[in-house]
């Protein structure tokens, strides 16, 4: 009896988390068939789900039209570029608040966090104003200092919840056997920290590769990335849902993909402390 | 070598100290237990032994050079920890490695030595395994083979039975004995648990609110306690400690008598009382005896004795085995 309720229990949840899924994900699922339709379809109603003229029509066209590659080129600078930046600037700052923390260091970490609560908007005009004078406007070098200065204080809090969870006494255990601090970090700390720093690294580069505010802002041609890019086919002359979900595939799809395979190193890193 | 030397250490962190001036001596191969309650600063003076704490005044000496500002890799010493604190990414052989490699050997060296450690603590078997594949018994001869394999000057050991059972620690508590009598090299040993202390020590040193009560060997404290701090911790069941009319007529503010000495009759005796809670061991039987204008009072008899809760029993003790203590606590 116990265990035909479980059944029944574990079928409906299975049903509810399904349900959930596919809800979260089909407006991706409806982008990636969309950029598949003619304009005229893609704006059909009802609208048609599977049985369309397939065509890549689209794809060509925005190629023709604005230079992808260009533009994902543009994405993997800007995203790799500030994350590694940020976790060099990072690493040292949330090792010495987890390891050996002065007074201040709680104020430190929420005086940090607290520049998230500004809305980014607050600051646009100064900061613009700032990259205008110094030549950084639509810039990649301009862009990879902007996004890691916004992302650096998720960079440091992750970096210092992973560092928390490493026992000081195995440090302390390195140092007494004869470890100096560099070989302390290299062969103690950092293999331990390894799948902290990864997800760390995994989570930015996504987070930097999605901004859209200051990539749209600061940039107009020569570093705008992938956002800029799908947002120049929401134009005044009005929407082509076709070509601005062409877009929107084939901007979102190398990071689906980079996702997708380091989804366990993802998973592993967000709960990290929560489920040991 | 391993002679170890405290010079007025004192040790605070913020406003609070935590060790006020010790001075204290340790010769080389002696086997030297800190003993006291928690938080009577006993770890933290291994801590600064080792150099993972800085002394706020005074220094240390280790085999006549002064140390106190060296850092820990740089002083000789190998600690073993409360939770083994090994490596978990590492396999047991390198763990047991690792100070080898940090020390420069060469490789045919280190697996000579890694495997005669592994030989003397029956870790054998396990070198390829990670740490998390071993016991608690095992993990914890690993971090004694960590701290072995490079020969240091002295072992300092951090509570290092007390993650164990009641039946390993007992094993590891001889293991270790062993160890010691066969290598012949200085050991510092912190422990809350006196049985620990009174059983492997050559020299205990027990400590109180981060200062020194006493240091001699396990007999000495035992027979003379300097003070009544002392007395209560050392020996178990603790010593009885009394107040009042039985301690004024001895001409002290108070007076102890160990349970074990306490001399026991069914007919006579100095003090009368009634037996509350009777713990029979088989070996021994321990009476908590209620008497009249004392208090409670634990005695100890050898063997079986046929008496139980609520039985009337007249308790003695021997003058010559009467500790006296003045007002401060001190022993007269």
């Amino acid at each position: 009896m116990a265990r035909a309720v479980t059944a029944k229990r574990k079928l409906t949840f299975t049903v509810i988390g399904w349900l959930i899924g596919l809800t979260l994900f089909f407006p991706i699922l409806w982008t990636i068939l969309t950029s598949f339709k003619t304009e005229g379809e893609a704006v059909a109603t009802p609208p048609s789900f599977l049985f369309f003229n397939w065509t890549l029509e689209n794809y060509f066209e925005v190629q023709s039209r604005s230079d992808y590659f260009r533009h994902a080129m543009n994405s993997v600078v800007i995203s790799f570029g500030s994350t590694l930046l940020g976790l060099i600037v990072a690493i040292p700052a949330a090792w010495s608040m987890a390891f050996s923390p002065s007074k201040r260091t709680k104020d430190i970490l929420m005086w940090m966090l607290s520049t998230k609560m500004l809305p980014p908007v607050g600051v646009l005009v100064p900061i613009y104003l700032m990259f205008r004078d110094s030549g950084l406007l639509d810039t990649r070098t301009g862009l990879v200092g902007v996004l890691m200065l916004m992302n650096l204080p998720i960079i440091v809090w992750m970096l210092y919840t992973y560092f928390k969870e490493i026992p000081n006494d195995i440090l302390e255990a390195a140092r007494m056997d004869g470890a100096s601090l560099g070989r302390e970090i290299l062969y103690v700390l950092a293999p331990m920290a390894v799948p902290g720093i990864a997800s760390t690294l995994l989570l930015n580069i996504i987070l930097a590769w999605n901004e859209a505010f200051w990539t749209l802002n600061l940039t107009a041609s020569s570093a705008a990335p992938l956002s800029a890019f799908i947002a120049s086919y929401s134009s005044p002359e009005g929407l082509f849902w076709a070509k601005l979900s062409a877009a929107s595939t084939l901007a979102i799809a190398p990071i689906l993909v980079m996702g997708w395979f380091s989804q366990k190193q993802l998973v592993r890193g967000l709960t990290f402390g929560a489920v040991k | 070598m391993g002679a170890i030397t405290l010079e007025h250490v004192t040790k605070a962190f913020e406003n609070i100290t935590v060790i006020h001036h010790v001075d204290l001596e340790i010769t080389d191969g002696e086997f030297v237990v800190f003993v006291g309650p928690s938080g009577c600063g006993k770890s933290t003076l291994l801590r600064l032994i080792a150099g993972l704490e800085d002394t706020t005044t005074g220094r240390i000496w280790i085999d006549g050079a002064d140390v106190t500002r060296t850092p820990p890799a740089k002083r000789g010493l190998a600690m073993v920890f409360q939770s083994y604190a090994l490596y978990p990414h590492m396999s047991v052989y390198n763990n047991i490695a690792f100070p080898l490699k940090m020390a420069g050997e060469d490789r045919g060296a280190i697996k000579q030595k890694v495997e005669a450690a592994a030989a003397i603590l029956n870790l054998t078997s396990f070198l390829e395994r990670r740490p998390a594949q071993l016991s608690g018994g095992q993990r914890q001869r690993v971090a004694i083979g960590r701290a072995i394999v490079r020969q240091p000057k002295a072992f300092l050991f951090d509570e290092p039975l007390s993650n164990l059972d009641a039946a390993l620690r007992t094993n590891m508590r001889i293991e270790i004995s062993e160890l010691h009598q066969s290598l012949a090299t200085t050991m510092i040993y912190v422990t809350h648990d006196q049985i620990e202390a009174m059983t492997m020590a050559d020299k205990i040193v027990v400590l109180n609110a981060g200062r020194i009560e006493q240091v001699g060997s396990p007999l000495e404290l035992y027979r003379k306690p300097a003070n009544i701090f002392v007395a209560g911790f050392i020996g178990s069941p603790k010593m009885n400690l009394l107040e009042g009319a039985p301690a004024e007529t001895r001409g002290a503010k108070t007076i102890g008598v160990r349970p074990e000495h306490i001399l026991l009759s069914k007919e006579s005796g100095e003090w009368s009382g009634v037996v509350g809670v009777a713990e029979h061991l088989g070996s021994d039987t321990f009476l908590h005896v209620q008497v009249d204008g004392i208090g409670s009072i634990t005695a100890r008899a050898s063997g079986e004795l046929g008496l139980a809760h609520g039985d009337q029993v007249w308790l003695t003790p021997p003058p010559e085995r009467l500790y006296r203590f003045g007002e401060h606590g001190e022993a007269i």
